[in-house]
């Protein structure tokens, strides 16, 4: 069957999950009627605080977890009429470690392959690729639980890969997993989108979102309550906050003559400036220099999907 | 790439249950082997010198097919029960409700697992038993039925059991108190009509009394209980738990959450 490119890797509609409760709790409603559609080629991100049920959904996704009502449907096949044929294409890397430990590292990947349908002599080759490319091959031959912490993780990635998965998720896999190591895993998930895979993944680094991925669905309690493109989001920013660096101290008197200007003192040499949408920064810079203030530098504060997310999470 | 999940990932979950039951051989098939050449000892040998006949053979000839029984019972259920729990605490089985193997080939998996345990002991038991007595086969044909169909019954029950279990302790508590019991008033030991009429009515609901004849009956060619029965018991408890198993498997409440 050739493969149709118009026909979403991923779509989702008015998805529910609810725990069921004890008699003390009264359950949770994980996810409250999310919809959702991802084309084939994208690179997407679920943006949530935890317990948002970004968890919930990749499960419900993948077969790990069963929905309470709504349908979803992987490269145009439902979960519920055709789950084996939905669930070969989807590539899995979970939130939590899931091989077993004791087990030696290709036999992981290679009894993985087997689940989905490829004989060990046929999955090899590409056990051998996704190992070297995730720097494992080394370590075929030792059992799980002797690799490190950054190891596990991506063995998680190798593990989903083994089968080809046209669409892989991918349950904060940078969670716990120093700068360097994150930045190598990215150009990797970059790469492997360029060459034609589906991404979606969950995290709440925002940074991560902003870097990687075309695009984002902020999902909080439950819901999904903003989806667009990166660009999108942060043009929907209503204001964006600066930093700028003064060569000298700024003195209290400095500030008596800023008054009325959207600027406050945070340390001896350092300003912040919030700046309306589309408000030009000219202003308040030469603003700055007639009082004598030399600027040094000026910088953004941290991540700018960040302060989108803030207000949007802020404002339920 | 054509992809064969019901097949390649059958053949995958068999072969790797079989490589581990062989490589733990010291826990999975030397246990069984020396706790039943201690019964042929002291029941057959040294206490069996001393007891009458039954159904006209000797008592141990009479014991050896319900002691292997029980090791094949054993086995099967252990096997299942501990591998399905294993997997489900560390979540490895995962793995295989994020595959797209049909529900029916991932347990059709853990029950040949429990199978092959069941009848790799059954084999190595009845060897032992020749250093204690002699064996006769009256009917090859039931002897392997009855073992194979008990084993499957009992890597059924031991996968159930698993599901529902919470702690490691709830798989220990079936053991004790129900598998335990019924096996040894299961008729291994005894005919059940040397027993007084009350006892011999209430032993006909113990579903091991089937299992232990049948098997009996394909060595010696004698049983307490018709042979129809027996296997329709046995068949139909096997139907039972694989359907209870599917369902199970489908609604997901105790796995899938
Ligand atoms: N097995 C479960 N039983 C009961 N409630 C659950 C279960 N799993 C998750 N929940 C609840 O559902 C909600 C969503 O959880 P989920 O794990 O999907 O969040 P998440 O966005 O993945 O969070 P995190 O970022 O911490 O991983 C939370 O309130 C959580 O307590
Ligand atoms: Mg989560």
């Amino acid at each position: 069957m050739a493969p149709d490119p118009t026909v979403p890797a991923l779509e989702i509609v008015n998805l529910k999950k609810k725990y069921a409760g004890t008699k003390k709790n009264p359950g949770t409603d994980a996810l409250k009627g999310v919809s959702l559609t991802v084309p084939q080629g994208e690179f997407f991100a679920f943006l949530g605080p935890n317990g948002a049920g970004k968890t919930s959904l990749i499960s419900i996704v993948a077969g790990l977890a069963v929905k309470s009502s709504g349908e979803v449907r992987v490269h145009g096949i439902s979960i519920d009429e055709h789950a084996d044929h939905a669930k070969a294409f989807i590539g899995l890397v979970p939130q939590e470690m899931n091989f077993n430990i004791f087990e030696k590292v290709i036999n992981i990947v290679l009894d993985q392959a087997g689940y989905y349908g490829i004989s060990r002599a046929e999955a090899m080759p590409q056990a051998e690729k996704v190992l070297k490319d995730l720097s494992l091959w080394e370590k075929r031959n030792e059992a799980a639980q002797a690799l490190s912490g950054g190891m596990k993780r991506r063995l998680l990635i190798a593990r989903a890969l083994v089968h080809k998965p046209r669409v892989l998720l991918l349950d904060e896999p940078t969670a716990g997993v120093d700068v360097e190591l994150r930045r190598g895993m990215w150009d990797f998930l970059r790469e492997l989108n360029e060459s034609g895979t589906t991404i979606i993944l969950t995290t709440h680094y925002l940074e991560e979102a902003e870097q990687l991925c075309r695009r984002v669905a902020i999902i909080n309690q439950g819901e999904i309550i903003k989806e667009g493109t990166v660009k999108e989001l942060l043009t929907s920013l209503s204001s964006v906050t600066l930093l700028v660096d003064t060569k000298e101290p700024v003195l209290l008197s400095n500030m008596e003559l800023l008054r009325g200007y959207p600027i406050t003192k945070i340390d001896e040499t350092t300003l912040e400036v919030k700046l309306e949408h589309n408000q030009p920064a000219n202003d308040i810079f030469r603003k700055l220099s007639s009082i004598g203030i030399n600027i040094m530098n000026v910088r953004n504060s941290g991540s700018r999907l960040e302060e989108v997310f803030v207000s949007l999470v802020e404002k339920k | 790439m054509d992809r064969h999940p019901i097949t390649t990932g059958y053949y995958t979950m068999v072969r790797k249950e079989f490589i581990r039951i062989v490589r733990i051989w010291a826990q999975t098939l030397l246990p069984p082997i020396i706790t039943t050449a201690l019964y042929f000892a002291i029941f057959g040998t040294f206490i069996g010198s001393q007891v009458a006949k039954i159904h006209g053979v000797s008592y141990i000839e009479f014991i050896v097919p319900g002691l292997v029984m029980m090791a094949i019972i054993t086995s099967s259920y252990t096997n299942t029960v501990s591998t399905f729990y294993f997997a489900k605490w560390q979540h490895t089985i995962d793995e295989l409700f994020a595959s797209p193997m049909p529900d029916w080939v991932v347990i059709a998996g853990f029950v040949t697992g429990g199978v092959m345990r069941g009848v790799l002991v059954g084999i190595l038991v009845i060897g032992v038993s020749l250093f204690f007595t002699h064996l006769l086969i009256y009917n090859m044909f039931v002897l392997i039925a009855a073992a194979v169909l008990t084993s499957v019954l009992f890597s059924c029950a031991g996968l159930v059991n698993a599901i529902f279990a919470k702690t490691f302790d709830a798989i220990n508590i079936v053991t004790t108190f129900v598998l335990t019991p019924l096996t040894y008033l299961g008729g291994v030991f005894y005919s059940i009509n040397q027993l007084p009429p009350i006892f011999r009515t209430l032993s006909l609901a113990n579903p091991i009394l089937y299992m232990v004849n049948a098997f009996r009956y394909g060595f010696l060619g004698i049983s307490d209980v018709s042979l129809g029965l027996s296997f329709g018991v046995i068949i139909g408890l096997i139907i039972i738990l694989l359907v209870a198993s599917i369902l199970l498997f489908k609604r997901g409440t105790k796995l899938k959450n």
